[in-house]
Formats: structure tokens, C-alpha cells, sequence
């Protein structure tokens, strides 16, 4: 993957398993009152549940599993955490 | 009620038990109530404790106040406007941040309030570890934990909602706030329209949701704000724009704050149940094969159990009731006898046979949706759905609908969005119905002989492209710009309740007998009057009266009048379009009707008649259960407006085609 500056990337960028944190959102209103009532808020910590081919993908946040479009995904950018063990 | 009694309201996310809580506390005792000077029903029940009644009102499942949806403007309206003695908040403990983000919206609506801390065996099964009190101590409201599905907890929240609402139990709510930087901007709003009388809305609560960018509260302001007043606020709103997302991190902030003490999470989470199923049932292979899988054995079941039922009530009771009525009125008017046995038991009969095939479609879709697959399907199907603008829930419905549409249509229940569910609503009549394929299913061997298969199966492709191009021009007109986005929650699996479930099957199959009834009765004494007066003979009916006078309609079609009057019948049920061509062409049994209708009528005939049958108006069952859930006349209406036009257009169309390619003999 190909970081953005700041070691951001799109959600949908992320790899099963990996971790991130939740930095930017961006959408219409609709979308991202939806997002933000569900969890996704600058500094939700996030797990990719599954993320396979261009389907939609699974995100664990605030300890809920959300199904994400990956139009939707794409609108949160997050900064994935280094695994450290 | 509410002068004497309390009523109290019953909020909560989706997939929280809310509605297990609702069952345990109302028991039988419920009804849809209409709420005052509203079009929209909410779902009321009674109970009593210490001799004080209790109004409990069931308000949609919602996951924020902030107006997107209509289930969250119903929700906040409510409590704005209807002011209820209490809200009762019900939250998932597994999910217990989520969850106060409500609690959170809630609290700002200042209204008394309990927390119904549900799931608390699901939450320790996560291993994650709640202390109510402490949870209690930090919010400065009762949080009363709960397991609903095994019933635990129920009678602490009677006692703690009559404590509350009698005063016994003093509430002091602490109130969530916004986040620092914010704060000077929430402010100077509350000054700028702390001038107007934003009643019944509090002024601090109008100031954040104008904050927010919430569209009503927008609209509200501007309609009443002085023009000075409201360019400075539109001013502050310009220069903020990205309050809607600082606020919702504030609130999260705040939880995280009033949680601290309260939740002990695991370190490392354990493999959890969820978790492994899901690897299977999301995967796009193995989930489409699994959904595939249980839709094939429900509909064996269907066809094995369900329909030999159907037709047993239909062949066993209703003709031999009929039968019966037929000898006590031998000696009356032959009008008398045909009211009673053909009108009156072959309307409620047919509603009658309805009801096993009705109440076991019921009974799936509740375990779907209880048990959590409903979830996965709709995620694993949303990639088909998602090219006709819907969401992946409304796949269920419309398989359904291949069973009976009747069934399809009270299932669009599950979609939360109103408009993915109108849309949904309107596309199920399109899915060809076991009722109608029976019709196909003999005609086309009449004309097409050993290609009835192929012409079968054209049949079905055709309706599924229609309802296909009707769903993506649909989708157009209902969500115009805003197409539905796909952001749903997965919820954790867990084992249903039998009794919620029972208790869902028994209300929802009482309800629609209730309003189809209103609708099937009247609907069939009408059409057996139009089928037997004046003279008593079908072919010099009223309804062949009116059918002749649409043949030069039915010609560009190749139909003649016996063919309209077959598909006019085909109101009160599908498979009656059968039953009324062997009337009419005085046919004995079915191998005699088949050679008669073959002389009859050529191919391109037959099969003009198998499409705009196939996509005609659907049976009155199915319109009573459109206005049911659609509740309104006006949408069912333009439903069947639309059903009859495609299939006139599309019958002209095929007889046309057919000629055209030699079919016409």
C-alpha cells in the first residue's frame, strides 16, 4: 500500500485483520451522520473484519461489525496501526 | 388512558431486543395505534402494576436523533411532541458505546429516562464485563440490566419505570456535552435564537441540531428566524461545516467518559461465535451458496407442506362448506345460495388457505431476522440488489414473493429505509407467484407442447426483467440523487426466543386477516355479483357485459371477452382464471378445456395471454397487504395502475411479435 501524507489511506485499502484509526470523513450529510451515529469518528479505534475482491467489507468499530459499501469506505480515511509484537 | 395512566415510550438502535422487551412487558395486550393528527401507526400495548396503568409505545428502531431518516424524525417527534411520562432506552451491553450514542441524543431531549441494559448474557459470552450501578452513578439515570430472551430482568424495569414515574426515584441526568472548541459556537447560536420561540423544541437542543446541519431543524429556524438573525446563523454554519462530525466525536468522547469505571473489556478478544460463522456466511462464494441453500429447502418445504395444505383447506373445508350451504338453501333464491357459499365462504375460504403458507413464511423471515442471518444475506445479496439502487435486504422479500406475493410483501418489514422499502413493496407484485405459474404452467403445454418449458422459463425471465428495469427507473424516481447507500450493522448471532417469535407469527398473521379481510370480502361479493347477475349464467353476466365492452382493448391483444372475463377473475385469485375459462367454455374436466381452449385460440394468443396474465393486477390478497404496509390508498393505487399497464403494453406487444413470427394460427 501506498500511504497518503500522514500515513493515511482509504478504508477500503485496508487489509483483513489489520488495525486503524478512524482520522477523516467525507461525504454528504446523509452518509456521515449515518457513519458517525454507527461509531466511525476521528479516533475510533477500527479492526478489517473482512475485505475480499471489490465487494462491500466488514469493519469491527466500538465493538459493532458494519457492512460498508466500498463507495462508503473509500469516504473514511483511517491510519492503520503497526502491529507491535 | 393517558389522563389516569402513564405512558411511556420505548426507544432503542435496531437489533437490540427492543421489540422482546416490548412482548414481555404487553403481553397479548397490544395494538398499532395512530398517533395524533399523524399518518404514522406506532405499535402500542397496556400493562398494569400496583394498579396503575401503563401506555407502552413502541417507537422505531433508530441509531441518532439527528433527522436522515423518517424513523428517526418519528422518534424525536414523539418524544418532542407527545412528551411521554418516561422514555425507556433498551441497549445492546455488548455494543454499550453505541448504544449511549442514543442515550446521549436522548438525554439532551431532557425527558425522564431508564436504561434497559439488554444483552448482558451476550455482552459476558464477548467477555465484556458491565457494573450497572457504576454505569448508573456516572449517567444519573437507573440502568436496569436485562436478558430479555430468557426474561430476566423485566419485573426490576416494572419497578424501576413506577418508582420513576411516581417521583419516588429522583432522576439527575447528567447532561452529555460538546466538545471544547465547539462550546463558544454552541453559544452564540443559543443567543442568536434564543429570541424566537422554538417551542415544543428546547432551545439548547435546537441550538446543537442547527449545529449538526439536522435539514429540519434548518428548515424550522429559517421559517421563523428574522432574516438578520438568520443570515448571522447561516454565516457561523458556513464558516463550521464540519460540526455534524465534532459533535458526534464529542458525544463519543463523553461516553467514553461515563463508561470508564462501568465496562472491563477483554484484552485479546476471544474467537468468537460470531466470528466464526461469519467467515462462511459473508464470504461472496460460500454466503450466496448458503442463502441459495436454505432458500431451496424452504420453498421444498413450501411446496411439499405448504401448498398440498393450501389445497387441502380449499378442496376439504371451503368446497365442503359450500356444499353444505348449497343443500340448506336448495329451496331459496338462487342468488341466496351463491352469496353465501360462493361470495361470502369463497371470500373468506380463500383467505383462509392463505394463512399456513402466510404464517410459515412468517415464522423464516423471524428467524432470519432474530437469529442474525438476515443481516448476512442482505450483505452477500446487496452486490445483485445494489444495481437497481435497493439494498441487499430486499432480496428476502422478493424471493419470498415467488412463493406468494402476499407473504413478500409483509416482509419488507425488515428494510429500515421507508423509500427502499416502498420501492421494494411495489416491485414484489412483479414476481411471478406460484398462483400464476400454475396458470402458465398449464396453458403452455396447450400451445407450446414440448417447448412448454422453454415458454415457461421465458415467462419467468421476462417478469424478472421488468421487475429488474422497473426497480433501476423506480430507484431513479424514489431516491433521485441519494442512491441507498450500503452501511449496515452485522449484528451478533444469537438463539431466538421462541416465544417473541411465536408471539410475531401470531400478531402478524392476525393483523393482515384483520385488514385483508376488510378488503378480500367485499372485493369477491362484489366480482361474484358481476359474475352471476342479472341472469345467473357467467357468459350474460354484468362482468361479460363489461368484458365484451373492452374487446376492442383485448383485440390488439388477440383476446376475446371469455379471455378478459379469465383475467378479471384472476382478482379474487390467480388460480381462478382456470376455474372461470372451464365455466365458461363449459368444459368437464381439464383435459376437455385444454383441447377447447386450444381450437379456440392460437398460440400467439395463448401466449399474450400468459404474459399480461403474469404481470396483471395482482389477487386482492396481495393489494390488501400493498395498503397495509404501504398505508395509503394513493401508492396502492399507482402500484396497480402501473401492474395493468405494463401488462396490457407488454401483452399488445407479445400477440403482436407472435403474429408477426407466423403464431397467429
Amino acid at each position: 500500500m501506498t500511504p497518503k501524507k500522514n500515513g493515511r489511506i482509504s478504508l477500503a485499502r485496508l487489509a483483513e485483520g489489520e488495525r486503524a484509526i478512524v482520522a477523516t470523513l467525507d461525504g454528504g450529510r446523509r452518509i456521515l451522520c449515518r457513519l458517525v451515529s454507527l461509531g466511525f469518528t476521528p479516533g475510533a479505534e477500527l479492526v478489517m473484519i473482512q475485505n475480499i475482491g471489490g465487494g462491500s467489507l466488514i469493519v469491527q468499530v466500538r465493538d459493532a461489525r458494519i457492512a460498508l459499501g466500498r463507495g462508503e469506505a473509500s469516504r473514511i480515511l483511517v491510519v492503520p496501526l503497526l502491529l507491535t509484537d | 388512558m393517558k389522563g389516569m395512566g402513564k405512558t411511556i415510550a420505548l426507544a432503542g438502535q435496531p437489533n437490540v431486543g427492543k421489540s422482546t422487551v416490548f412482548n414481555l412487558l404487553t403481553g397479548l395486550h397490544q395494538h398499532t395505534g395512530n398517533w395524533t393528527g399523524k399518518t404514522v401507526e406506532l405499535k402500542e400495548g397496556e400493562y398494569q402494576y400496583q394498579g396503575v396503568a401503563y401506555l407502552l409505545v413502541d417507537l422505531p428502531g433508530t441509531y441518532s436523533l439527528t433527522s436522515g431518516s423518517p424513523e428517526e424524525r418519528i422518534t424525536r417527534e414523539y418524544i418532542i411532541r407527545e412528551k411521554p411520562d418516561l422514555v425507556v432506552a433498551v441497549i445492546n451491553a455488548a455494543l454499550l458505546e453505541r448504544g449511549l450514542y442514543l442515550v446521549a441524543e436522548l438525554l439532551a431531549l431532557q425527558v425522564p429516562l431508564v436504561i434497559g441494559l439488554n444483552m448482558m448474557d451476550v455482552a459476558a459470552r464477548e467477555g465484556i464485563l458491565i457494573e450497572p450501578d457504576v454505569l448508573s452513578a456516572a449517567l444519573g439515570v437507573p440502568v436496569v440490566p436485562l436478558e430479555a430472551t430468557r426474561k430476566a430482568g423485566i419485573s426490576e424495569l416494572v419497578q424501576t419505570v413506577a418508582a420513576v414515574t411516581a417521583g419516588t426515584r429522583k432522576l439527575e441526568p447528567r447532561k452529555p456535552d460538546i466538545r471544547q472548541d465547539h462550546k463558544e459556537l454552541l453559544n452564540r447560536i443559543v443567543r442568536l435564537i434564543g429570541a424566537i420561540d422554538t417551542t415544543p423544541y428546547p432551545l439548547e437542543w435546537t441550538s446543537m441540531k442547527l449545529l449538526e446541519g439536522d435539514e429540519e431543524v434548518v428548515r424550522m429556524v429559517e421559517a421563523i428566524a428574522s432574516s438578520e438573525v438568520w443570515r448571522e446563523i447561516q454565516e457561523l454554519l458556513r464558516q463550521h461545516d464540519d460540526a455534524l462530525v465534532a459533535v458526534a466525536t464529542g458525544r463519543y468522547e463523553w461516553i467514553a467518559r461515563m463508561i470508564r469505571a462501568a465496562l472491563v473489556r477483554p484484552q485479546t478478544g476471544p474467537i468468537s461465535l460470531t466470528h466464526r460463522l461469519d467467515r462462511w456466511l459473508t464470504h461472496p462464494g460460500w454466503g450466496v451458496l448458503a442463502f441459495a441453500a436454505v432458500m431451496a429447502a424452504v420453498f421444498s418445504l413450501t411446496y411439499s407442506v405448504g401448498i398440498p395444505l393450501q389445497e387441502f383447506l380449499e378442496r376439504g373445508v371451503v368446497r365442503n362448506l359450500q356444499g353444505l350451504v348449497s343443500t340448506w338453501t336448495v329451496a331459496l333464491p338462487w342468488w341466496v345460495s351463491g352469496v353465501l357459499s360462493e361470495g361470502l365462504i369463497g371470500g373468506i375460504g380463500t383467505l383462509l388457505t392463505f394463512v399456513p403458507i402466510l404464517a410459515f413464511f412468517f415464522v423464516f423471515t423471524a428467524l432470519m431476522e432474530d437469529v442474525g442471518c438476515l443481516a448476512r444475506a442482505a450483505f452477500v445479496m446487496d452486490r445483485f440488489m445494489h444495481a437497481m439502487g435497493l439494498h441487499g435486504k430486499s432480496c428476502l422479500p422478493l424471493i419470498v414473493g415467488f412463493g406468494c406475493n402476499v407473504p413478500g410483501v409483509l416482509g419488507t418489514r425488515v428494510i429500515e429505509s421507508t423509500r427502499a422499502r416502498l420501492l421494494t413493496l411495489f416491485l414484489v407484485p412483479l414476481v411471478p407467484c406460484t398462483g400464476r405459474m400454475a396458470v402458465i404452467a398449464f396453458l403452455a403445454p396447450i400451445f407450446f407442447g414440448p417447448q412448454a418449458a422453454l415458454v415457461t422459463t421465458g415467462m419467468i425471465v421476462l417478469a424478472l426483467i421488468i421487475l429488474f428495469l422497473s426497480g433501476v427507473i423506480g430507484g431513479k424516481v424514489f431516491f433521485r440523487q441519494e442512491r441507498a447507500s450500503f452501511i449496515m450493522e452485522l449484528p451478533l448471532y444469537h438463539i431466538p426466543n421462541s416465544g417473541t417469535i411465536g408471539m410475531l407469527v401470531w400478531q402478524r398473521s392476525a393483523e393482515f386477516i384483520r385488514k385483508a379481510f376488510l378488503v378480500i370480502l367485499p372485493v369477491s361479493l362484489v366480482v361474484w355479483a358481476l359474475s352471476r347477475f342479472p341472469s345467473g349464467d357467467v357468459s350474460e353476466s354484468f362482468l361479460a357485459a363489461i368484458s365484451r365492452g373492452l374487446e376492442p382493448v383485448g383485440a390488439l391483444m388477440g383476446f376475446d371477452w371469455r379471455l378478459i372475463v379469465a383475467l378479471l377473475a384472476g382478482f379474487i385469485a390467480k388460480e381462478n382464471s382456470l376455474a372461470t375459462l372451464a365455466v365458461l367454455f363449459g368444459a368437464g374436466g381439464g383435459a376437455a378445456l385444454s383441447v377447447l381452449i386450444r381450437s379456440a385460440y392460437s398460440p400467439a394468443v395463448g401466449l399474450a395471454f400468459m404474459v399480461s396474465q403474469l404481470l396483471f393486477i395482482p389477487c386482492a390478497a396481495t393489494v390488501a397487504a400493498i395498503r397495509q404496509e404501504s398505508r395509503s390508498w394513493r401508492l396502492t393505487l399507482i402500484n396497480i395502475s402501473y401492474l395493468f399497464l405494463i401488462s396490457t403494453i407488454l401483452g399488445i406487444a407479445v400477440y403482436q411479435v407472435a403474429l408477426w413470427l407466423g403464431l397467429g394460427k
